[in-house]
């Protein structure tokens, strides 16, 4: 096992002036599940590919544990791409399907049986290895896939979209599974994907990335409460976060009729007369006063509600949105005014997008 | 709902399949039972008007772009199965929803590598269809595309005069570039095609339909198959400037392995002392293409090298003044090719494919013109090929046999059901 490093890392692709990937500095501790996240473009796959070796590195390099891989040939960085390939062979029984690999890499019978053991014992499959495919369930099936992976004792795992060709209710199911298998395994691991809900509930920490920019790597918890800049902030969290630009007055800013109070010292941080601040649906409340919003549509999910609005802001129409109780809340429609619970508003420069609290 | 058909041919006998069923429950009249390679998704095959199409379950967004991904492959002139339709929005009897399904059309006279192993293969047929997708790769290579899941189970093969010609069908794993692969993508393409085919071919020694064979000599051939192919059309050479001739030796090269060059780059140096060559743009077929020109027809590049070779030794026959190539490539056509195929009787048009019944009778009659002491007239050689031969060969336009429930797993068990003890004999040490 072994950590895992981009330094400088840089992708240009031929015939671009922009580069894929831009000086990324990325370290993924030994044992760790690191996911790579963002919108399609911002280069996570890119660097999932430098990893691999499938993709020329331009400048800077690539490390894992202490031995330098950015000009290391794929099959030699020791590295295994999981759920590339997962047909099993129906001839085979379990153990040859999880132990071919190893018997054209030239190991040991011993050795093919021990590793195919204790590998088959982390994934629940011991009472099945003399059996063929056919005798197996869905699941299992796909748990000798990643076997084939296992038995191999990569010092890292490389996971790009696995569960893109799943249906919505499988992907939770095989989300926690892998998660799960990781860390019990303890491989290190780096995982892509470009569904921030994905990668909050799987990754011990995320990178966000976008336009070849990583924005920045923190546990889920961080990145929830305090996103550093604004498109961390939009990005993370679902529904996402309100991001509205205020005027700075006497105190804090100006919400609606109301002050929202922010201390002076992190408004004199800020580059310009007004700043971008932004609230979690959950942390708004329907009040007397404060920002006056036309209620679109509420959405009853049951435990509770979502109310989607929009409010006047500089003579600009803004889309917001509330938790709401899911049984006592406005109707669609309806004018309501909203404050902010001002001790969890995030508060970014509205003209570098930058964090100021 | 309403089901939702995206197609570029119009065929209006789309819509008598039974979308309604899961396709595993298709009814025999719709299937076709043709041979298959290994499969994560339900494929199977059906008729369609006078055709046969591959029909794949999967989820509408992998279906699209495998759709889309395969014409664009298509319009590289990459050897590959040709797209047909998506269809989405299908639901069951009850309103349930089911997958989305991607057509292709089967290619005809193709077979699945399991098929050759049903007629007994020897390790010299196992290499050929290596050799056949190391050129594929390559091709594939060459124009962008990383594959991602190369295997035999991925491609079809189609008998090209003794040698097997390859076409990919899954290309559900493939990215296409812009760029040129890096030569990690490539050398990662190659890591997965060398322990695909050692994994398929010792599934077939499991199975014990085949024998004789070195899973792991087979698989690493396309690795030095695929080097060997690579260098000779993209290295860069360089000579002294008196060395001209090696720029048409290069050209000749490419031409043999069935190349033509595109484009050249050619470089001398500042003081004119050396001259630095190196394909740019490489397309294959040149035997095929050539034969095109001068008959019209249309076949794979050994089948045409074959043609061509026989065109040759015509116009040695047959040469006189004012007769020029096309002349007597036109003449070769009606005179020689023709009545060949003609003469083969209807029944056993669906054996092979022309262009290979022709190449074979050339071959009887070289054994037979060997065995006999004397030559012996094409005619003859047609009559004895149709009943020593063709007669005992099985159909090949669309192979029936084995079926395609023989070697797809029957539906996964769904998870926490018991199963059986279903245990193969002895123990699982001694296999792995």
């Amino acid at each position: 096992m072994a950590s895992v490093s981009f330094r400088n890392a840089t992708r240009t692709y031929p015939g671009s002036t922009k580069p894929a990937v831009d000086n990324l500095n990325l370290e993924v501790a030994d044992g760790e599940f690191l996911v790579l996240v963002g919108p399609s473009g911002c280069g996570k796959s890119t660097s999932l590919r430098m990893l691999a070796g499938l993709e020329e590195v331009n400048g800077g390099g690539i490390y894992i544990g202490d031995r330098e891989v950015t000009d290391v040939p794929p099959k030699d960085r020791d590295i295994a791409m999981v759920f590339q390939n997962y047909a099993l062979y129906p001839h085979m029984t379990v153990a040859e399907n999880m132990g071919f690999a190893l018997k054209i890499a030239g190991v040991s019978k011993e050795e093919r049986a021990e590793r195919v053991l204790d590998a088959a014992k982390l994934l629940d499959l011991e009472p099945y290895l003399n059996r063929k495919p056919k005798a197996l369930s869905g699941g299992q099936r796909q748990r000798v896939a990643m076997g084939r992976a296992i038995v191999r004792k990569p010092q890292v795992f490389l996971m790009d979209e696995p569960l893109s060709n799943l249906d919505a209710k499988l992907r939770v199911q095989t989300r926690t599974q892998i998660a799960s298998l990781q860390r019990r395994l303890g491989v290190t691991t780096v995982y892509v994907t470009h569904d921030q809900v994905e990668a909050m509930t799987m990754g011990d920490r995320v990178a966000v990335l976008k336009d070849g920019v990583l924005q920045q790597v923190d546990t889920p918890r961080t990145l929830y409460d305090r996103p550093a800049n604004v498109f961390v902030a939009g990005f993370i969290g679902s529904p996402a976060m309100n991001l509205v630009q205020l005027p700075i007055v006497d105190g804090g800013v100006q919400f609606g009729d109301a002050v929202l109070p922010i201390s002076s010292d992190i408004l004199s941080k800020a580059s310009t007369k007004r700043v971008t601040v932004g609230i979690r649906p959950e942390k708004l409340s329907v009040e007397n006063q404060g920002l006056v919003v036309d209620v679109d549509v509420v959405e009853e999910l049951g435990s509770d509600g979502f109310l989607y609005g929009r409010a006047q802001l500089d003579g600009t129409e803004q889309n917001v949105v509330v938790r709401v109780d899911a049984i006592n809340h406005p109707k669609a429609g309806d004018r309501i005014h909203l404050l902010a619970d001002a001790s969890s508003v995030h508060v970014f420069d509205a003209e570098t997008g930058l964090r100021l609290n | 709902m309403t089901l939702n058909i995206t197609t570029a041919t119009a065929e209006p006998a789309l819509l008598d399949l039974p979308w309604q069923l899961p396709l595993e429950d298709w009814p025999a009249e719709n299937i076709a039972a043709l041979p298959k390679g290994l499969s994560r998704h339900t494929v199977r095959f059906a008729h369609l008007e006078d055709h046969v199409v591959a029909i794949k379950e999967t989820l509408f967004d992998l279906a699209k772009r495998e759709y889309d991904m395969l014409r664009r492959l298509e319009k590289l002139d990459v050897p590959c199965v040709e797209p047909f339709a998506i269809i989405n929005n299908r639901e069951d009897v009850n309103g349930e929803p089911l997958p989305a399904v991607l057509i292709t059309r089967h290619l005809k006279f193709s077979l699945p590598y399991r098929a050759m192993w049903s007629q007994g293969l020897r390790e010299q047929t196992a290499n050929r269809l290596v050799d056949a997708l190391a050129l594929l790769l390559v091709r594939v290579h060459l124009v962008g595309f990383f594959w991602g899941d190369v295997s035999l189970s991925n491609t079809l093969f189609r008998r090209d005069a003794g040698r097997f010609a390859a076409y990919l069908v899954d290309a559900e794993t493939g990215q296409l570039y812009d760029s040129r692969l890096s030569n990690g993508q490539r050398e990662n393409d190659l890591e997965i095609a060398r322990v695909n085919i050692a994994g398929e071919l010792m599934d077939l020694l499991a199975s014990g339909k085949a024998v004789d064979i070195d899973p792991n000599a087979v698989s690493q051939r396309i690795v030095d198959k695929y080097h060997e192919l690579w260098k000779e059309l993209t290295a860069v050479e360089v000579f002294d400037a008196s060395e001209r001739w090696r720029i048409s030796r290069r050209v000749k090269r490419l031409n043999d392995l069935g190349f033509d060059i595109e484009e050249l780059s050619m470089v001398a140096d500042a003081e004119g002392h050396t001259v630095k060559i190196q394909p740019k743009v490489v397309d294959a077929g040149h035997h095929a293409r050539r034969l095109l020109l001068l008959t019209g027809l249309d076949v794979e590049e050994n089948q045409a090298r074959r043609l061509l070779n026989d065109i040759d030794s015509y116009k040695l026959a047959n040469a006189r003044v004012g007769a020029d190539e096309e002349v007597l490539a036109h003449e070769w056509l009606s005179n020689v090719y023709e009545p060949v195929i003609t003469a083969i009787p209807a029944p056993y048009t669906g054996r092979l494919e022309p262009a290979e019944i022709f190449h074979e009778v050339l071959e009887h009659r070289w054994y037979k013109s060997e065995n006999e002491g004397k030559d012996i007239p094409l005619i003859d050689a047609v009559r004895s090929y149709v009943n020593e031969v063709l007669a005992t060969r099985r159909d090949e336009e669309a192979l029936i046999a084995p079926t395609t429930e023989s070697i797809t797993f029957a539906e996964p068990i769904p998870s926490g059901t018991i199963v059986v003890d279903e245990d193969e004999e002895g123990d699982w040490r001694d296999k792995v």
